[in-house]
């Protein structure tokens, strides 16, 4: 289980000319591990979230899932490496007002062309993993932001993926809730075995990353060694 | 239908809404359908009770059009007719509007002149000489029976029979023999003038249609074509079908907005199910199983509503025919048509870029 990006470079139309979003990127990440990729805005971290979540076609390199490479694939295979494959946490919780917490997760099931109500179980184990079995039943406006989130976390996971990518999960918290959703990602990931990237704009929820890398105008940089985050 | 039929209930105001515009719509279809068949029935059911399958008229000019009202054959274009070959039955026909009176009663009645005993006269051999036979609603309005005597176009008749209930431009039919209908046509008679209005012909795979008629001096069209020769059924008919089209074009357009709106209003539900990894053909089906559903309730119960309204009024006067043509066949074009308002809507899902789901993705 594991994640790679090689040498991903992605522009994008600029008036006359482009703009390099991704310059020459590269990240391996590991299953179990949690890496966060932070920078400010416009330095191209939603650009390498979209890239490795296969939304965007890079113009060179290559990003391979758990030993699949995604080039050349069409948008129907895809669709499906992300329904099976790619956990996706978005920066807004992004549930579907209609549905409650439980079938949130049911649909998932629903997407993969399982039925969601013999994925009714799962769903509660995930709920109950992020803290919320007790209001499964609950809808999405009933919920507090910090819920919602929590939801939206055991979403990504409803699937079994191997990659796990993080869209700015704290940007609507405040710094105790923040913490709490990165330390329940760093958790989830050790134990669904999951390979995580978290993008993130604030350095302030860090301390559960394995390691912590650092964007800049679309160039990565990524310290030596694993684990350099928690150690310090 | 996992997230639509969830839709279906947590958006129940504006379901419902919808709902009851396809149900009014559906309603005021059912009830024109009805209406329409009723009226033409009014209209034509004489001709298209006859024991015929095509219909010669006297040769309208140069680009004109066959006319009942216009139309007037003489006896040696029925005898033309009677003797080409592949004809196995020709009558004539003589069609007028006459106003019979019985006692303190009138009312105007369509007066067919057919021979006696021919295959055209109901009621077997009893029409003939002063006797006529009266359909169901002439007796009824002139409170006749068989036996009675009422005055028709002036001369003094009697009931022979009650049979059937032909109408032909709204007017109940009296039949009567050939000679009395002569009688009692200003313009029929004569020696050599018009013999009838048209003749009724029965015909088989060996007539030469164009050749007779060209021996004739006819202009031959089948039964049902020739009810357009009907002026009355003509432009009714043509004012209500044109009717029923704008409310099934209005029905389509209203499903096609609604649907439109509502998708617009879940782009960004669609961009992230697709960012999860939904197929476009999975959120199409969803989109469009969910359309159907709608269109399918909202029509089943304006359909139950046309169908109770015109049980109700059909015990009246009012001329509504319910039958599974006029109250299925709107429905199913109905949804039919509704469906393709929402296809044409919902497919506006294939383009939503599953990337904006990713808040501040470029």
């Amino acid at each position: 289980m594991s994640l790679h990006l090689t040498d991903v470079t992605l522009t994008y139309p600029d008036g006359g000319s482009r703009l390099t979003a991704l310059d020459g990127v590269s990240l391996d990440v590991p299953g179990g591990s949690l890496t966060a990729v932070v920078g400010p805005s416009g330095s191209g971290k939603s650009s390498l979230l979209a890239v490795a979540a296969t939304l965007i076609t890079p113009e060179r390199g290559t990003v391979t899932v758990d030993g699949i490479t995604t080039t050349g694939m069409t948008r129907a295979e895809l669709a499906e490496l992300r329904r099976r494959g790619i956990g996706i946490v978005f920066q807004q919780p992004s549930l579907l007002p209609s549905l409650t917490a439980a079938e949130q997760l049911q649909v998932m099931a629903r997407i993969d062309g399982r039925s969601p109500a013999g994925a009714r179980g799962r769903a509660m184990d995930l709920l109950d993993a992020v803290g919320l079995a007790d209001l499964a039943d609950r809808r999405p406006h009933q919920l507090s932001g910090g819920q919602r989130q929590r939801v939206n976390i055991a979403r990504a996971l409803m699937n079994d993926p191997t990659v796990l990518l993080v869209d700015e999960p704290t940007s609507a918290l405040d710094h105790e809730r923040g913490t709490a959703v990165v330390d329940l990602i760093a958790r989830l990931t050790r134990r669904q075995a999951t390979a995580t990237v978290l993008v993130t704009h604030d350095r302030a929820h860090l301390t559960a990353a394995d390691r912590i890398a650092e964007i800049r105008d679309g160039r990565l940089r990524i310290p030596a060694a694993a684990g350099q985050a928690r150690a310090s | 239908m996992f997230v639509a039929w969830r839709d279906l209930k947590f958006a129940k105001g504006r379901f419902a809404l919808m709902g009851t515009v396809i149900v009014l719509i559906t309603l005021l279809v059912g009830l024109l359908s009805g209406l329409t068949a009723g009226l033409g029935r009014q209209n034509t059911s004489a001709i298209t009770s006859l024991p015929a399958d095509r219909i010669a008229f006297a040769a309208p000019g140069e680009g004109g059009e066959p006319s009942y009202a216009d139309s007037t054959v003489t006896e040696e274009q029925w005898r033309s007719w009677a003797r080409a070959p592949g004809v196995s039955g020709a009558e004539p026909l003589g069609i007028t509007t006459a106003k019979a009176t019985a006692g303190n009663r009138s009312a105007g009645v369509s007066a067919f002149g057919v021979r006696p005993g021919s295959a055209l006269a109901p009621g077997g051999g009893r029409l003939g000489g002063d006797a006529v036979v009266l359909s169901a609603t002439a007796a009824h309005d002139l409170g006749l029976t068989a036996g009675d005597a009422f005055v028709l176009a002036g001369r003094r008749v009697t009931v022979a029979a009650v049979s059937g209930d032909a109408f032909f431009s709204h007017t109940p039919v009296v039949w009567t023999g050939l000679g009395l209908w002569r009688e009692i046509t200003p313009s029929a008679g004569g020696a050599d003038g018009p013999t009838a209005t048209v003749i009724a012909l029965r015909t088989t795979s060996a007539t030469d249609v164009g050749a007779a008629d060209r021996a004739a001096g006819t202009r031959t069209v089948s039964r049902d074509e020739s009810l357009s020769a009907i002026g009355s059924y003509a432009s009714e008919n043509g004012s209500l079908q044109l009717m029923r089209g704008f409310l099934f074009a209005i029905s389509a357009l209203v499903v096609g907005a609604f649907f439109t709106v509502w998708t617009i209003q879940r782009s960004g539900d669609i961009a992230v199910l697709k960012a999860l990894g939904a197929s476009t053909a999975t959120l199409l089906k969803d989109a469009l199983g969910q359309a159907v559903v709608l269109l399918a309730a909202g029509t089943l119960i304006g359909t139950g509503c046309a169908a109770a309204v015109g049980a109700l009024v059909s015990g009246m006067d009012v001329p509504f025919v319910l039958t599974p043509a006029t109250v299925l066949v709107p429905a199913a074009v109905m949804i039919a048509l509704g469906a393709l308002g929402a296809a044409l809507s919902v497919r506006r899902i294939t383009s939503v870029d599953p990337l904006t789901a990713l808040g501040s993705a470029r």
